[in-house]
């Protein structure tokens, strides 16, 4: 089975084939993937080098001109080094882009907390109308992107990680799923964190609902799902609570109670493995399932 | 080529006059008065008419303090309602102290943040080029301070290795960077690959002839340089 990378590399190739609106933009980071697109493509295949500021103002540049432009590279890279490229070459200008990126939150224990970023999307709700996408397989993140590279001019990012499920769910892109009902409570389980919900609230009586796309948040999907019993826990990817004021505004008028599940903020100074990372964030099923029982029972 | 605007350049201080209020950015406003206005009456391709036509050149104005002398130039040109220009800074104005391309016709990028339009521009290059648009020509303006960020580094070491040749910096070099620059700014594109030239920022003839150089296979910088900000 690829990984969402992998999935990631081989779709936008084809889309390149397919849509001549597109154009790739790289910082070195998976180009060696990229490399038979940019035989086939290579005014639209762009690698500017390990040059990220350069990487969104011309991804910008590309969208002036009536492109679709695709940024790509990892997430510390992507959205916070150049954080004001991406504030001011995409929002102010008013264009559009899809970033894609990789290695995510917690991707590469070893590497250290340069190559982390758990706070791109809290990052990213600083800034108005960004879609956010955060697949937890393969097939998702295929449907995922194509729904973002078609998406008109909109500013789409699709968060991929090496952390991922077993199964793909049939997602519709920007709504919640319901995986599994329950009355004692809801838990919103968001992309590579599903598995390990499900394994923690086996034999609970609670209701999981399943998130692929954080931005714009289904509220709708929350509220229909907390009619009979408003407490929630959040189960997310990255920097913990980054979603919960999302959630209380779709229970604004409900009486209820929200416990954020995450990465913590804290910086983390050990190396090791992804499972390890998540035991240690308590986001392992062992670790989720003490903490979503100690607050819903 | 000829223009069929009432305005000329002896109109641009009167028109510069009817705006108040940015006086800290005026000798940045002035800097660029001779080049813009010789890019924009004999160079560019651009009309009013033509604001969102695919084959008019680009002017991205990528050192967006003092705005002053782009928005003469452009109410000169027939862009701008000269009776808007009194209005600069206010606040439902469509003239902000640092443009915003979604409030100007004509205007292509909204600057202020330094650093953001070479890129912006090269992306603009790649784009045209990508769609065979091989006739538009790039051009980007920046001031010499403007040059210290890091962003344009990026920009110039790409251009010159992908050979972008539908893309001109026009560098503005009133000698305000912080720490100079040894050796001048041309060095930094000349050692990139570029085609480049130095010229006297207030001779008409001297811009116009540097802005017309042919340039195959390379992108071209034209530093004009002018009074020093502190003289």
């Amino acid at each position: 089975m690829d990984t969402m990378r992998e999935r990631f590399i081989k779709t936008a190739s084809r889309l390149l084939d397919e849509d001549p609106r597109l154009a790739v933009v790289l910082a070195d980071i998976s180009a060696d993937g990229f490399r038979p697109a940019a035989e086939r493509h290579p005014d639209r295949l762009i690698n500017v080098g390990i040059r990220e500021q350069l990487l969104i103002g011309a991804a910008a540049g590309l969208a002036f001109t009536g492109m679709r432009p695709i940024a790509h590279t990892f997430a510390s890279f992507l959205v916070e080094r150049p954080f004001e490229q991406v504030k001011l070459d995409l929002g102010h200008q008013g264009v559009g882009a899809v970033l894609v990126s990789a290695a995510g939150s917690y991707d590469w224990p070893a590497g250290g907390r340069t190559h982390m970023a758990p706070g791109d999307v809290a990052l990213l709700d600083t800034l108005p109308d960004w879609t956010v996408h955060v697949p937890g397989h393969p097939d998702e993140a295929e449907v995922l992107l194509r729904h973002a590279v078609a998406d008109g001019d909109g500013k789409v990012y699709l968060r991929l990680s090496e952390h991922r499920n077993e199964q793909a769910v049939g997602v519709t892109p920007g709504r919640f799923t319901v995986v599994r009902q329950g009355g004692r409570g809801t838990v919103v389980a968001v992309g590579p964190m599903l598995d390990a919900v499900l394994a923690a609230t086996e034999n609970l009586d609670v209701t999981v609902l399943y998130a692929a796309t954080v931005r714009p948040f289904d509220g709708a999907a929350l509220l229909a799902a907390t009619e009979q019993n408003a407490n929630v826990v959040l189960v997310e990817p990255y920097l913990a609570g980054t979603s919960a004021n999302e959630a209380h505004e779709a229970l604004a008028d409900r009486p209820h109670r929200l416990l954020a599940l995450g990465v913590p903020r804290g910086e983390h100074r050990q190396y090791g493995s992804i499972p390890e990372h998540l035991a240690a964030y308590g986001l392992d099923a062992h670790g989720l399932r003490d903490r979503i029982s100690a607050f819903l029972w | 080529m000829t223009t069929t605007t009432p305005l000329g350049y002896a109109e641009l201080p009167g028109l510069m006059a009817l705006m108040t209020g940015d006086e800290k950015h005026g000798p940045a406003a002035t800097s660029t008065l001779d080049a813009l206005w010789v890019l924009y009456d004999r160079v560019l391709r651009v009309s009013p008419a033509g604001a969102d036509g695919q084959d008019r050149d680009r002017f991205l104005l990528s050192k967006g303090h003092g705005p002053m002398a782009y928005y003469a130039v452009l109410a000169a040109k027939g862009f701008i309602d000269p009776a808007v220009l009194p209005s600069f800074g206010a606040y439902d104005s469509p003239l902000g102290h640092h443009p915003d391309r979604l409030l100007i016709p004509g205007v292509e990028i909204s600057s202020g943040s330094l650093g953001h339009g070479l890129p912006i521009a090269v992306g603009t290059a790649l784009g045209l080029r990508a769609q065979g648009l091989t006739d538009p020509a790039v051009w980007v303006l920046l001031g010499d301070a403007e040059f210290d960020e890091g962003s344009n580094h990026e920009a110039v070491a790409f251009a010159g290795a992908a050979g972008l040749d539908r893309l001109h910096a026009l560098v503005i070099d009133n000698s305000s960077a912080t720490h100079g620059w040894r050796g001048g700014i041309a060095a930094r594109f000349a050692a990139e690959g570029w085609s480049v030239e130095t010229v006297d920022g207030r001779d008409h003839e001297a811009l116009y002839a540097a802005y017309t150089v042919e340039h195959p296979g390379r992108p071209r910088v034209v530093v004009a340089r002018v009074e020093s900000k502190n003289s």
